[in-house]
């Protein structure tokens, strides 16, 4: 498994009612790579995320996450998968009646046995880690502003050192130096942790600066799966129609003249050079 | 695999004086165990050099990273050259990991003394007040104006709500009416009886439930109904940003939310109350002709005599300053609501609560109001 497929759809198909989402949809997610699912608005992104992350179950086919066939699990089984998956939810998902350092520490509190002081401390560090200013923690999600939420949210999500993160819309409705720096802190993470991401995304800019391969859904199934060099030059009619639109050129073209990555965060590159060779821990 | 069956655990051990030999799962999982260890050793104190040997370290996550940097942090600050030694590279990286992000340590909660409480809670209490006249009368200037221009009422949402909180109150205020009509028939029967003054029942049954109880039992059930609903509406509508959406499109809240369900509860409850009426004597008429034997005939005879329309007009009369009461209460608590689902569930109790509150408070100043003018 260690530089296996993570995550294995097969067949999976879903529909509600007599509208078909999937079709027959296969796709694979490896160890240690940042995937990003594009398609269309009502292409299906959403909906495979969550049969992904065990909120909605797939009328057929298999789902297998980090080895094991997610919807064939018992309770305690799926409570560990999902407690080795972070997630990030478009509008955050954080509870509004606990502050960001409580919504932080709450995985923790649930699942393992350290002290209340331990845990702030560690939902303090996660939220540093994210770029947040400490006086954040004392603030209710209603007070902070929409990258601020991000950024909170992404904490919790780390929270647990998860191996899979998934992210809905992480850049959405942020302003370019905010959606930048998500970009650069889910890349560094990458690094860091050699987390697997899949992001659920319509930024061309994080899928040039940060994906290491783009899946298009269209048509009810995955279209393509490679990098986004090879997207947009792809043969597929769809596939070829989504990139080269004016808006996927001027992002190309942007990148081409300067990498945002490389100017607001100086060590963006570097970072990504150490590469994660190694599994950081060992399972 | 994670071992979350084999219960991981991070061990810590002092080899020699300046040798902390680090061993086992230091992650969210396996950390409890070493706190109080690691609390105990370090409280000792360790002069000299200090060499922290990670080569027994199986795991390490970040917050694992984070308390051995803290270890280090404490050692330093005991007058120690700390050291790392035997740690994974990946490991290193996530220790240094640990020294990159500076926290601040929390700001300690403010303390409150018992008289800082008090006057808080005395201020919170006179702004809400303020706020809550504001409203009133915002909601009154905007019914003065519906009212000298009617066509700008919204008729359509009007009708809707009376049907909202009349009409569909009616079985559940009918069938509780009529158990508080046997029930009060029930409790005057006995007493009645030992004074041979049967027919009595009737007076009793027909007053109580005209001027008291049937106002009372309506309004309480309409603010538990429908002043709950406006309230979490109104709330809803608020945290979702849909107000401000209004206000932006020039159209104003009040006219639009407020005044509708304010000038149907108006409507609805006095016709409600009437409904009360009719089924809380009915109830008693049932109680009366069981236990005291007067026959319906005999009872409806009477009633006439006993019930004055004056009586009658006092229990219905009350029933729009209890609509008032119930519509402004619940759309108030909407409008305070900010944040989040929270904040709505909190203001919709309340709305309730000081709804049924109000009532009874104004159904007493009745009571005073009626016996200085011996009504």
């Amino acid at each position: 498994m260690e530089n296996g497929n993570v995550i294995r759809l097969r067949g999976v198909g879903t529909s509600f009612g007599a509208h078909v989402v999937h079709r027959d949809l296969d796709l694979e997610v490896r160890r240690g790579e940042i995937l990003a699912l594009v398609g269309g608005s009502g292409s299906g992104k959403s909906t495979l995320l969550r049969e992904i992350i065990l909120l909605q179950r797939p009328d057929r086919g298999s789902v297998e996450v980090l080895g094991q066939d997610v919807w064939a699990l018992d309770e305690a089984q799926a409570r560990d998968v999902r407690r080795r998956c972070g997630v990030m939810f478009q509008r955050g998902g954080l509870f509004g009646s606990l502050t960001v350092r409580e919504n932080i520490g709450l995985p923790l509190r649930e699942h393992t046995r350290l002290s209340d002081a331990l845990i702030d401390e560690i939902a303090e560090f996660k939220l540093a880690l994210t770029g947040l200013e400490a006086d954040a923690a004392d603030k209710y999600p209603s007070e902070l502003s929409g990258g601020m939420l991000k950024r909170a949210a992404l904490a919790r999500a780390l929270a647990l050192d998860p191996e899979l993160l998934f992210l809905d819309e992480p850049t959405a409705g942020l302003d370019p130096a905010s959606a930048e720096g998500v970009d650069q802190l889910v890349l560094q993470m990458r690094d860091m942790f050699g987390l697997t991401v899949v992001v659920i995304t319509h930024d061309l800019d994080l899928l040039w600066d940060i994906a290491d391969r783009v899946a298009v859904l269209g048509d009810k199934r995955v279209l393509a799966v490679d990098s986004m060099e090879t997207l947009v030059n792809s043969a597929i009619p769809q596939v070829h129609e989504y990139f080269e639109g004016a808006r996927g050129v001027a992002a190309r073209g942007r990148r081409n003249v300067s990498s945002r990555g490389a100017n607001l965060n100086g060590n963006g590159g570097a970072v990504r050079a150490g590469g994660v060779e190694e599994a950081w821990k060992p399972r | 695999m994670a071992g979350w069956t084999k219960q991981p655990a991070a061990t810590i051990a002092q080899t020699d004086p300046g040798v902390f030999a680090l061993g086992g799962d230091w992650t969210v999982y396996g950390l409890d165990r070493v706190e109080h260890e690691l609390g105990v050793m370090l409280s000792r104190g360790h002069p000299g050099g200090a060499i922290v040997d990670g080569s027994m370290v199986v795991a390490l996550d970040s917050a694992g990273g984070r308390v051995v940097q803290k270890l280090l942090q404490k050692l330093r600050q005991g007058g120690a050259e700390p050291q790392l030694r035997g740690w994974k590279p990946v490991f290193a990286r996530l220790i240094e990991l640990g020294a990159t992000a500076t926290v601040h340590p929390a700001s300690p909660k403010a303390h409150r003394s018992a008289l800082e409480s008090i006057g808080r809670g005395v201020m919170e209490g006179g702004a809400q007040l303020y706020a809550g006249a504001s409203f009133t009368g915002e909601v009154m200037l905007a019914l003065l104006r519906g009212l000298s221009h009617p066509a700008s009422l919204r008729l359509r949402p009007i009708l809707y709500n009376i049907q909202n909180a009349g009409t569909a109150a009616l079985p559940i205020v009918g069938l509780l009416a009529f158990m508080l009509g046997i029930v009060v028939a029930y409790q005057g029967a006995d007493q009645l009886q030992r004074y041979g003054a049967n027919i009595f029942i009737v007076d009793l049954v027909g007053l109580s439930m005209a001027r008291e109880f049937a106002p009372l039992i309506t309004a309480i059930i309409v603010a538990g109904r429908s002043g709950s609903a406006y309230a979490a509406q109104i709330g809803a509508m608020k945290t979702s940003e849909e107000i401000d959406a209004m206000r932006t499109l020039g159209i104003a809240p009040i006219e639009m939310l407020v005044l509708p369900k304010f000038i149907a509860l108006i409507v609805a409850l006095p016709l409600l109350t009437v409904f009360a009426d009719v089924l809380g004597v009915a109830g008693g008429m049932l109680m009366a002709s069981t236990r005291l034997g007067v026959s319906f005939a005999d009872f409806i005879d009477r009633l006439g005599g006993a019930v004055s329309v004056s009586s009658y007009l006092v229990g219905v009369g009350k029933a729009p300053v209890f609509a008032a009461i119930i519509a402004l209460t619940g759309c108030f608590q909407g409008f305070r609501a900010e944040g989040g689902a929270d904040s709505v569930g909190r203001q919709t109790t309340r709305s309730v609560v000081q709804s049924i509150f109000l009532v009874i408070v104004a159904d007493a100043l009745f009571s005073v109001l009626f016996s200085v003018l011996h009504l």
